[in-house]
């Protein structure tokens, strides 16, 4: 408490006042706060975002026009990818373990062909066989394929007896030499493994895999350019608007906002047509190829888009609407920007 | 409050709006820019507003040198800045007092303070009672005082006006420049680009003259 005396001999100050204090003689300038910013910021937001919405209902031949365009271009791609995913998930089916199809020759008969498979088992190379006697295999085939008559047609049974041999070892290196070895047994006419078409299946999917994401680039270009189109339409309709809001202190965003909610509504809409139709034309689909299934005996659902797909479609579609938007703006702003 | 320093306009296409203008106003003058058409007076305006850049020399507003502004910074520099324009540049898609309010919309303001603010205007010109009609039903005077009112309605410190009797009669022409008077008696710095000389003489200001680009007569 000493201080008090120091105090005593305290010089007096000047009361200070700020160098650059202007003495305002015009109208007083208003401040806005932090928080009020930020609320008014959200309120133009909801306000933008309802008032975008409103006037694409209001001109719905347009809108819908548009939309069909994205939602159609959208679909392309995206049901030849769901196709491709179909198809793959299919080969993947198909391919299975590598077995070799033992055609036994014409002549051999039942009893013979059972004997063989017995002593195929006996391999150490050999991990199981089946046979598939000659009349197994025209009641299997009576059954499956749905030309059960063709046998009416023929006397006696053209089929040969097959003897499936699931090798032990299943990489592709063994698998050829097994087969070749098999192969000259003196009562087999032919062994087959049925790889190589599905190993080719493969290839053609990763092709079109391939095609189809440069044709989804394209098609991704041509939202782009709709979406920037039809937003240039509506920049070109409220041009004094634009001008006059810009005249009196308009932020480029504040400009920008109300046609990147368009393009993200277009987006949005675009993208849920979009799965629409896939999930139809997937429908449309389901019949014949449930069919076509049971004819192979498969295990095989059509599948559509998943979940993280469809967000996935989604998200890439309000991408491309608030992009195209993004563009047709920015050009107009600068088009208007002081030189 | 203005500042040109030796400023020069020249437009790409070779034509030279303004040549070597020189001239200051302090804050809360008043004065009118007058000059054929063709002088350069809109240019004048637009170089303050930034709608457009000078080709040489210097403009400041406010002790703020308008080169050292980037383009982002352009909307803050407008909001201190009412204009009227000669062709109102109103909004006939919205009613008067949404077309008042669109600058205090664009600056944030919360929609309550905003529609205070917006009827003050426009009881300031006397048009209060029109304030739900769309403007385009209104005559050409009232239509220019609402777009009087959108200019002041932010109270900015600086009022610009480009011929805004243009199209008006003597009567409702001095009217208009009344109401213009009362802003700067309130402390607002005010410039009007007009060429109603009789008018101007009237009104006993400053008066600026432009011929071909130049100032040639201050006073």
């Amino acid at each position: 408490m000493d201080n008090t005396k120091s105090r005593k001999g305290a010089i007096r100050v000047e009361p200070k006042v700020k160098k650059d204090a202007k003495v305002h003689r015009g109208a007083e300038q208003h401040k806005l706060n932090v928080a009020d910013r930020g609320r008014s910021y959200l309120r133009h937001h909801t306000d933008v975002a309802r008032q975008s919405y409103e006037s694409l209902l209001g001109k719905p031949l347009t809108t819908i026009m548009t939309l069909a365009v994205l939602a159609i271009a959208l679909a392309l791609p995206g049901s030849l990818y769901t196709g491709l995913k179909n198809l793959q998930v299919l080969a993947q089916n198909w391919q299975g373990d590598p077995r070799i199809a033992l055609y036994l020759k014409l002549d051999v008969d039942e009893q013979a062909a059972e004997t063989l498979s017995h002593e195929l088992l006996l391999r150490d190379d050999v991990a199981a066989t089946e046979l598939i006697t000659a009349t197994q295999g025209m009641l299997e085939f009576k059954e499956r394929s749905g030309f059960a008559e063709v046998f009416d047609f023929l006397d006696g049974n053209p089929l040969p007896a097959v003897v499936m041999v699931l090798p032990r070892d299943l990489s592709s290196e063994v698998v050829p030499s097994l087969q070749a070895d098999l192969q000259t047994l003196p009562l087999v006419n032919e062994a087959r493994v049925d790889m190589a078409w599905v190993q080719r299946l493969e290839g053609y999917i990763q092709l079109a895999q391939r095609g189809v994401w440069v044709l989804a680039a394209l098609f991704a270009l041509a939202v782009l350019l709709v979406v920037g189109n039809t937003i240039r339409l509506t920049i070109e309709n409220r041009k004094e608007e634009i001008v006059i809001a810009k005249l009196v202190g308009a932020t480029d965003a504040y400009v920008r906002r109300p046609f990147l909610y368009d393009g993200f509504w277009f987006g949005v809409a675009g993208g849920v047509l979009a799965w629409l139709l896939i999930q139809i034309s997937l429908l449309l689909l389901d019949g014949p190829v449930e069919h076509l299934v049971t004819l192979y005996d498969a295990q095989f659902e059509l599948s559509g888009l998943g979940f993280s797909e469809t967000i996935l479609l989604l998200l890439f579609s309000i991408l491309l609407g608030l992009a195209g938007a993004w563009l047709a703006v920015g050009r107009h702003l600068k088009s208007i920007q002081p030189k | 409050m203005i500042s040109f320093n030796n400023v020069t306009k020249r437009y790409e296409n070779g034509y030279e709006a303004l040549n070597q203008v020189e001239f200051n106003m302090r804050r809360g003058e008043m004065a009118f820019l007058t000059g054929h058409s063709g002088a350069g007076k809109s240019t004048l305006m637009k170089l303050i507003m930034l709608m457009e850049r000078p080709s040489n020399g210097r403009v400041l507003v406010g002790d703020q040198d308008l080169a050292a502004l980037p383009d982002r910074e352009i909307p803050y520099h407008r909001r201190r800045i009412g204009v009227v324009f000669q062709n109102h540049q109103l909004l006939f898609d919205r009613s008067v007092f949404e077309n008042i309010a669109l600058p205090l919309r664009i600056c944030g303001y919360d929609p309550a303070d905003a529609a205070r603010r917006a009827r003050a205007a426009l009881d300031k010109v006397g048009l209060l009672s029109k304030e739900k009609l769309n403007p385009v039903v209104l005559s050409g005077g009232e239509q220019q005082r609402v777009g009087i009112a959108r200019a002041i309605v932010h109270k900015p410190e600086l009022l610009l006006a480009d011929e805004p009797t243009g199209n008006l009669d003597p009567k409702l022409s001095e009217e208009i420049m009344r109401l213009f008077q009362q802003f700067n008696q309130v402390g607002t710095t005010v410039l009007i680009a007009s060429h109603d000389l009789g008018l101007i003489a009237r009104m006993r200001h400053r008066v600026l003259t432009l011929k071909q680009g130049r100032l040639i007569s201050d006073g």
